[in-house]
């Protein structure tokens, strides 16, 4: 009024609410906590009791140090981009890499040496290897595509992110997600369905930081100023939409009670077998590989400043794809009790699959068209031309061993954990990196610390690809061939155990191989930290190029 | 602009309309999973009728939360693929049937060990124990961890007939007799020469009941996975299953 005090302060309805919720879970969480079942569920209970506190204080902190307005959509006609959660997600990414790899490489020695078991509960293979799997896939690779999406879809739709706690909340929240997920596993705490471990109150935890980062996600890209959605948004949007309908499908559980970390899954046998490789198969479908291509048709147009080859190509193959893939799931299952009917589909599916796949690696790999001479002088750009030539290998391997013949050798055996780690080091993590490599410098507006340094992680994760995945399809194809293998009086001609000690020679290369991926990493946690804390800050005035 | 829109074009009105796109990869994604997935709970062709099949005793159904914890599904598949070499070195290939109360499944997806479909009966006890207290003191050539925790560990089942009801609740078929004897029926099976074996072994056909850890007077999680291993694949009786049957 005439006042006009403009300065006057109010906490957002947001921001309040935000912090009421919290206060109740954190007092619920104590009370679950003093009638858990078991220590290990108090243990999580006071995990989110503390995690909830420290959101609070997180809030009304935060409250007290803004400004009375809140942060301006532009600033002198251009978008005012929001990048702390991006550069959060980044770091996020870059930690939980190194740990998951690390893990991957534990137990891959503890395949090798079971001595280094320890006979212990908690670091035993039936419990690390979920945490390796979680590690990379959702807590590296997860964080990889919060960080990029909510870059892409900033800079693409010219906006600035959606919400003021809600970007925040996404990170912090689903990062707690992975704080409960891999504790639970070394506990004890898991569900047994493959990429689904996490017990039934993590799910749900999941569901609303999923539901949030989709109403972000979208909001933003409804403030858009541009009138096209760019491409990677459709492969962005279409993980996010698709990752919340299979997590609400696959973990659809009942709790034994509220104070016990126990649930059993909704569906069983062959119904669960069917729900769970549609899950698990578009797990791979729709989060390591629709996520990953977002960032594809962002980052290598970006860093090879080349338009995308085909835009056709990109309609065409992205509703082809996330068509088909829904699929496949069954080739988990061939000739197993899940009905021939829907194997069948699954194979044919699958095989039809490779043509999509392979209209998105010509779409990236063609993009530079005009722009070859790139690859030799920048390591990024060759991380991620190699990337999806590996995307081009992993697709291809696919559609064959979702063949039902060759199936029935390489089921069970580690041709298949060769066949994921081609798409997993190859594809995800050389995107991801070269992605990293970029937004670095990007977000904290300094030129890289070392390309020399990118092209070392190049070569020795590349050598670390190859020897692990060569090493895994001979050792999966000799196992597959000493199962089925009979002497000439029609006897078995190995048991079980002589399949298994031959492995042995495998599992130690593997593990070599998976030893240079993980020097690659920290080669590139080096570098990344390097560029975001300079050995010495350049005195006067420096010349930092603009991030526009 | 022409009259004549291209296809090209009017993929602009999803372009331009998030809410639209949305929509659009939700149709389109729905249709593979419900044509694969929702067929599986009416056909009655899915799972066979398979003489023998009950739900696990609660020891058993305890032992199975262990195998659940300790993520033996990563190395140990539960699936025999009907294929020669799959029957002749682990028995009849595994039916839908016999898994039909498992929540969730278990047919995992490796085999860095073998499967354990029809593993009950395979191995005594001791071998059983010596195993998870030390592979390699039974098999040279193991690569499996050992789980000596298991005979340190009290099993705790007092909760076990909350676990029976929500399965109930899922359509297993635990009877109100089943879940009011839970308790007493955890420690029945898990003793030598009980006095109720028989009342046990009514409720529950083929259940086995002895000291399967062999720690005389307590209830180890030990026992508890022993139970459960020594019963897998013994239910059906493959003398008296007729797979004709279930062609429909």
């Amino acid at each position: 009024m005439a006042l006009s005090n403009a300065q006057a302060k109010y906490m957002t309805f947001g921001e309040a609410g935000s912090a009421v919720a919290f206060a109740g879970l954190a007092m619920f969480s104590i009370v679950v906590a003093a009638k858990a079942y078991t220590p290990e569920y108090a243990f999580h209970a006071y995990l989110f009791a503390a995690g909830s506190v420290a959101a609070v204080f997180a809030i009304v902190n935060r409250y007290f140090d803004r400004g009375a307005q809140a942060p301006a959509l532009t600033i002198d006609g251009k978008p005012n981009y929001n990048m702390g959660p991006v550069k959060l997600a980044t770091i996020l990414a870059v930690f939980w890499g190194i740990a998951g790899f690390t893990v991957g490489l534990w137990i891959a020695l503890e395949l090798a040496f079971p001595a280094l078991n320890f006979d212990l509960s908690f670091i035993s293979f039936g419990r690390l290897r979920p945490l390796h799997t979680s590690a990379v896939i959702f807590a590296f690779g997860g964080n990889v595509l919060i960080a990029t999406s909510f870059y892409v879809v900033q800079r693409t739709c010219r906006a600035r992110l959606v919400g003021d706690l809600a970007p925040w909340f996404v990170v912090l929240g689903y990062n707690f997600f992975i704080v409960i997920a891999g504790t639970g596993y070394l506990l004890g705490i898991t569900q047994s369905k493959e990429y689904a471990e996490p017990e039934w109150y993590a799910d749900l935890w999941l569901t609303i930081v999923w539901v949030v980062y989709l109403l972000v996600y979208l909001g933003t890209l409804m403030r858009r100023t541009e009138p096209h959605i760019y491409v990677a948004n459709w492969f962005y949007l279409a993980f996010i939409l698709t990752i919340a309908v299979l997590h609400l499908g696959n973990n659809a559980a009942v709790p034994v009670s509220v104070f016990s970390p126990k649930s059993y899954i909704v569906w069983s046998g062959v119904q669960d077998a069917m729900v769970q490789w549609w899950y698990g198969h578009n797990a791979v479908g729709f989060f390591l590989t629709a996520g990953f291509l977002g960032i594809m048709y962002y980052f290598i147009p970006k860093r090879a400043e080349r338009p995308i080859y085909s835009y056709r190509l990109s309609i065409v193959h992205f509703w082809a794809l996330i068509f088909l893939y829904i699929w496949a799931g069954p080739h988990h299952l061939h000739y197993t009790a899940l009905p021939d009917w829907t194997q069948t589909l699954g194979m044919t599916f699958s095989i039809m699959l490779w043509m999509p796949s392979w209209g998105g690696m010509i779409n990236g790999i063609m993009t530079l068209s005009g722009a070859w001479d790139k690859l030799r002088t920048d390591p990024v750009l060759r991380m991620m031309v190699l990337s999806v030539a590996f995307y081009g290998m992993a697709t291809f391997e696919g559609p064959v061993m979702s063949v039902k013949a060759v199936n029935s050798l390489s089921h069970y055996t580690d041709w298949t954990i060769g066949h994921v780690h081609s798409g997993a080091l190859g594809w995800v993590g050389f995107v991801s990196f070269g992605a990293i490599y970029c937004l670095v410098p990007w977000l904290w507006n300094r030129p890289l610390y070392s390309l020399r340094l990118v092209g070392w992680h190049f070569w020795i994760a590349t050598i670390g690809i190859v020897v692990y995945i060569t090493s895994m399809w001979v050792a999966g194809i000799l196992q597959g061939l000493m199962w089925r293998s009979y002497t000439n009086l029609g006897f078995l001609e190995y048991s079980f155990i002589e399949t298994v000690e031959a492995m042995h020679p495998f599992y130690v290369i593997r593990a070599i191989g998976g030893a240079l991926f993980l020097v690659g990493a920290l080669i590139m946690a080096f570098n990344v930290w390097r560029t975001i804390y300079p050995r010495e800050q350049l005195a006067g005035a420096v010349g930092m190029a603009p991030a526009e | 602009m022409s009259a004549y829109t291209s296809l090209w074009q009017r993929h602009w009105i999803l372009e331009r309309n998030s809410i639209l796109l949305l929509i659009g990869i939700l149709i389109v994604i729905a249709i593979g999973g419900l044509v694969e997935v929702v067929p599986l709970f009416y056909l009655r062709s899915t799972i066979e009728t398979a003489p023998g099949m009950r739900p696990y005793t609660p020891l058993e159904l305890a032992g199975r939360n262990i195998y659940v914890r300790e993520g033996c599904y990563l190395c140990h598949s539960q699936m025999i693929r009907a294929l020669r070499d799959e029957v002749e070195r682990y028995g009849h290939y595994s039916l839908a049937a016999e898994s039909e109360y498992d929540h969730p499944f278990q047919w995992g997806s490796k085999r860095n060990g073998p499967d354990l479909a029809r593993v009950g009966g395979k191995y005594s006890d001791d071998w059983h124990r010596d195993h998870l207290q030390d592979p390699r003191s039974v098999v040279p050539g193991s690569i499996m961890p050992a789980y000596p925790w298991l005979f340190t560990t009290d099993l705790d089942f007092s909760h076990i007939a909350e676990d029976m009801k929500v399965q109930a609740l899922l359509g297993v078929p635990y009877s109100d007799e089943m879940i009011a004897n839970a308790l007493a029926d955890v420690r029945t099976q898990a003793t030598a020469d009980a006095s109720d074996a028989a009342a046990l072994a009514k409720r529950y056909p083929k259940a086995q009941a002895r000291d399967f850890a062999g720690i005389p007077g307590r209830v180890t999680e030990a026992d508890a996975l022993i139970a459960y291993l020594q019963m897998m694949g013994t239910l059906v009786d493959f003398k008296l299953y007729d797979d004709k049957a279930n062609i429909r």
